[in-house]
C-alpha cells in the first residue's frame, strides 16, 4: 500500500517535471550572419540611438570606464551577482549572431536566441510593453555599433537557483507578456507618458517594491524602493516631499535635471536624466504628465504654498554658537552653500527643508550625496558639491540628526552610526 | 586626462582622479593663491568657484569637475579690481591674509545671491570661512561696502 503510494508520487513528479522542462522549453532562433551595417537606414539607426539612450541600454550594459555596451557590470542582486552581457554585433560574444526576431523574443519575452530565459535582471518584464516598431531601431543601431569581442563574466549565482529552465516557473508567477495598452479616458499626452515610463524608460524597475523573488509589485505600481544603497522614492501620493510633484516640476527634473522645489537628479537618478535627454520636450511633457497624475499633483503654484513657506523658514536657520554639535557643523561646513533667507527657494541654494532626502523614513539619500557629494555632470551642470567623507561618522551623524529635527517634524532616523557605515562602504567598492 | 577650465582658459591634468582640486590648482597648474588650511572642508581658505559656484577644493576630487569652469582667486577680476577687492584694500581687511581668498571667494558669491546681505545673511554664508586673527570685523564692514558700490553701479545701468 506504502509501495504504491510512493510509486505515485514518484511518477506524478516525473510528470510534473517533464511537464515543467515542456512549458520551459523554447526553441533556438538560427544564428544568422551580422548584418551589413549599410542594411539599416541612417533614419532607423538615429531612432534606436535616440530610444537606446531613453532606455539607458549603456547604463547597465557598460562598466565603469568601459567601451559602451560590452557589457560586464556586475549588479548584485539577493540572489548572487549578475553580470550584464555584450550586445556589440560580436557573433562570438555579443548579439552579431542574433536575428531581429531573436532580439525581439529577448526584449518582449526575455528569451536568448539560444532559446535559454534571461534573469530578470534585465527588465523585460518592462521591455515588453516597448513597440515592435521601436524595437526595431532599437535592433538597427544595436547592430550598427562597433562588433567588440569581449565574453562576459559568469554570474554567481548559486544552484540550483542558477538553472535558467526555472526562470520560467518566475515567468509563469509574475510575467505578463504584451504591448502596451494605451488606457481609455486618458489624454494621448498621458498614454505617451505611460508609454515611456512603463516600457522603455522602465520606471517601474527602479521605484516600484519588490517581492521576495524580485518581481515587481504590481499592487503597489511606484511605490518607492531601495536600489543599489540608494532610496527609489515612491511616485504616488506618498511621496514625501512637501511641495507635491506638479506636471511643471517634473518636466523641469526630467528635462534639466534641476528644479526649484525638489533639488536635483543625482546618483542614480542623473543617468536618467542624461538619458532622457534624446527625447523630444513633447516626450518628457508626457511623462510629466502621467507622473503628475499618478501622485495627484493639482495644479498649484508651489509658492504659494504653505509647505514653502515654512521650508524657508527653516532654511534661514545656521547658528554657529548653538550648544549643539550638529548645528555647530553645519554651520561650518554647509551654511555656506545651503543657507537662503530669500522669499523664493533658489536652484543655486539648495534648499534641503524642502527636498525628499530628509523626509524618507531612511536617511539612505541623505547620506549618500554627504559622503559622495555631486559632480559636474551630475544636477546642475558645471556645479559641484564636494563629499565630505573626511569627517568622522559621528560628525555626519550629528549634522544628519540635526537637519532631520530642525527641518521637518518627523521622528528621529533610529541607527544613524550603522547607516552612515553601510554607505561609506558601499562608495569604497563602486570607487 | 581630466579637462576643464581654470580663470577661463582650458587646462588637461593627468593626475589621479581622487586629487583634490586644491593640489591640481596649486602644484599642477601653479596657482598659489588659493590656500590649504584643514582638508576636510571645514575652513573656507580653499575656496574656489566651479560654475560660478563657491567650492571648497580640498575635498572635491579633480575628476569632479570634468569638463567645467574653475574660477580661482587670481581670476576673480582680470586685474584684481573686483569691488570686494577694492573694499579689502580700502579698508585694510587683512592681517596674516591667509583666508583672505577664500573669505573674498566666498564674499562674491553671497553677493550674487544676496546683493543687499543683511548681518544674519552674511553670518549664514561666511561662517564656514574661519579667519584666525579675528578680522571679521573688517571682513563683514568690507563686504557691505563692496554690495554698496555694487548697488551704485546697478542704477546706474
Amino acid at each position: 500500500m506504502f509501495k504504491k503510494l510512493l510509486i505515485g508520487l514518484v511518477a506524478l513528479g516525473v510528470v510534473g517535471c517533464l511537464g515543467f522542462a515542456g512549458l520551459a522549453w523554447r526553441p533556438a532562433i538560427a544564428p544568422i550572419a551580422p548584418p551589413s551595417p549599410e542594411s539599416f537606414s541612417p533614419e532607423l539607426v538615429a531612432k534606436g540611438e535616440r530610444l537606446a539612450k531613453a532606455g539607458y541600454c549603456a547604463e547597465c550594459h557598460t562598466t565603469n570606464g568601459g567601451q559602451p555596451f560590452v557589457g560586464g557590470r556586475a549588479m548584485a542582486t539577493p540572489f548572487g551577482v549578475i553580470y550584464s552581457t555584450n550586445i556589440t554585433p560580436d557573433p562570438e560574444t555579443g548579439i552579431g549572431a542574433w536575428s531581429e526576431a531573436a532580439f525581439a523574443r529577448a526584449m518582449h519575452e526575455g528569451v536568448g536566441r539560444d532559446g535559454s530565459h534571461l534573469f530578470p535582471a534585465f527588465p523585460y518584464n518592462d521591455f515588453t510593453r516597448v513597440s515592435a516598431e521601436d524595437v526595431k531601431s532599437i535592433y538597427a543601431f544595436l547592430m550598427t555599433r562597433p562588433a567588440v569581442k569581449a565574453a562576459p563574466s559568469a554570474t554567481t549565482i548559486p544552484f540550483p537557483l542558477n538553472i535558467r529552465a526555472l526562470q520560467e516557473g518566475w515567468k509563469i508567477l509574475f510575467f505578463r507578456p504584451g504591448g502596451f495598452q494605451p488606457v481609455p479616458g486618458k489624454s494621448e499626452e498621458w498614454n505617451r507618458g505611460a508609454y515611456l515610463a512603463v516600457g522603455l524608460s522602465h520606471c517601474g524597475a527602479c521605484h516600484t517594491p519588490r517581492n521576495v523573488l524580485g518581481a515587481e509589485k504590481t499592487d503597489e505600481p511606484y511605490g518607492g524602493a531601495v536600489v543599489d544603497n540608494w532610496i527609489a522614492p515612491a511616485l504616488t501620493a506618498a511621496n514625501p516631499s512637501p511641495v507635491p510633484w506638479s506636471q511643471k516640476e517634473l518636466f523641469r527634473y526630467l528635462r534639466s535635471g534641476v528644479t526649484i522645489f525638489h533639488g536635483i537628479a543625482a546618483g542614480p537618478m542623473s543617468p536618467v536624466v542624461h538619458g532622457l535627454s534624446s527625447l523630444p520636450d513633447s516626450d518628457i511633457q508626457a511623462i510629466a504628465a502621467y507622473f503628475a497624475d499618478i501622485d495627484h499633483a493639482a495644479e498649484r503654484s508651489p509658492t504659494a504654498d504653505p509647505a514653502v513657506a515654512r521650508a524657508m523658514s527653516y532654511t534661514r536657520l545656521v547658528s554657529a554658537r548653538d550648544l549643539d554639535p550638529g548645528a555647530r557643523l553645519y554651520a561650518v561646513a554647509c551654511a555656506s552653500c545651503h543657507y537662503n533667507s530669500g522669499p523664493v527657494p533658489l536652484a543655486d541654494r539648495p534648499d534641503l527643508a524642502l527636498h525628499s532626502p530628509l523626509h524618507l523614513p531612511d536617511p539612505t539619500n541623505l547620506l549618500q550625496v554627504v559622503l559622495r557629494g555631486v559632480s559636474a555632470d551630475e544636477g546642475i551642470p558645471g556645479v559641484v558639491m564636494p563629499g565630505f567623507s573626511g569627517l568622522s561618522d559621528a560628525d555626519v551623524a550629528h549634522i544628519a540628526a540635526y537637519l532631520r529635527r530642525t527641518r521637518t517634524s518627523l521622528p528621529p532616523w533610529p541607527d544613524l552610526d550603522a547607516k552612515i557605515a553601510t554607505i561609506r562602504r558601499s562608495i569604497s567598492a563602486s570607487q | 586626462m581630466i579637462n576643464f577650465h581654470v580663470n577661463g582658459r582650458p587646462v588637461f591634468v593627468d593626475v589621479e582622479h581622487e586629487t583634490p582640486l586644491l593640489w591640481v590648482i596649486r602644484d599642477v597648474i601653479g596657482l598659489t593663491g588659493t590656500k590649504f588650511g584643514c582638508g576636510i572642508g571645514m575652513c573656507g581658505a580653499c575656496t574656489v568657484h566651479v560654475g560660478g559656484r563657491p567650492t571648497r577644493s580640498c575635498i572635491t576630487p579633480v575628476r569632479n569637475v570634468s569638463g567645467a569652469q574653475v574660477t580661482t582667486i587670481e581670476g576673480l577680476d582680470p586685474e584684481g579690481r573686483h569691488p570686494l577687492q577694492k573694499a579689502w584694500i580700502d579698508l585694510q581687511v587683512p592681517q596674516c591674509g591667509y583666508c583672505q581668498s577664500g573669505q573674498i571667494m566666498q564674499a562674491a558669491s553671497l553677493l550674487k545671491d544676496f546683493p543687499n546681505p543683511t548681518d544674519q545673511d552674511i553670518d549664514g554664508v561666511m561662517t564656514g570661512n574661519l579667519c584666525r586673527c579675528m578680522t571679521y570685523i573688517r571682513i563683514r564692514k568690507a563686504i557691505k561696502q563692496a554690495a554698496a558700490e555694487l548697488g551704485k553701479g546697478a542704477s546706474n545701468d
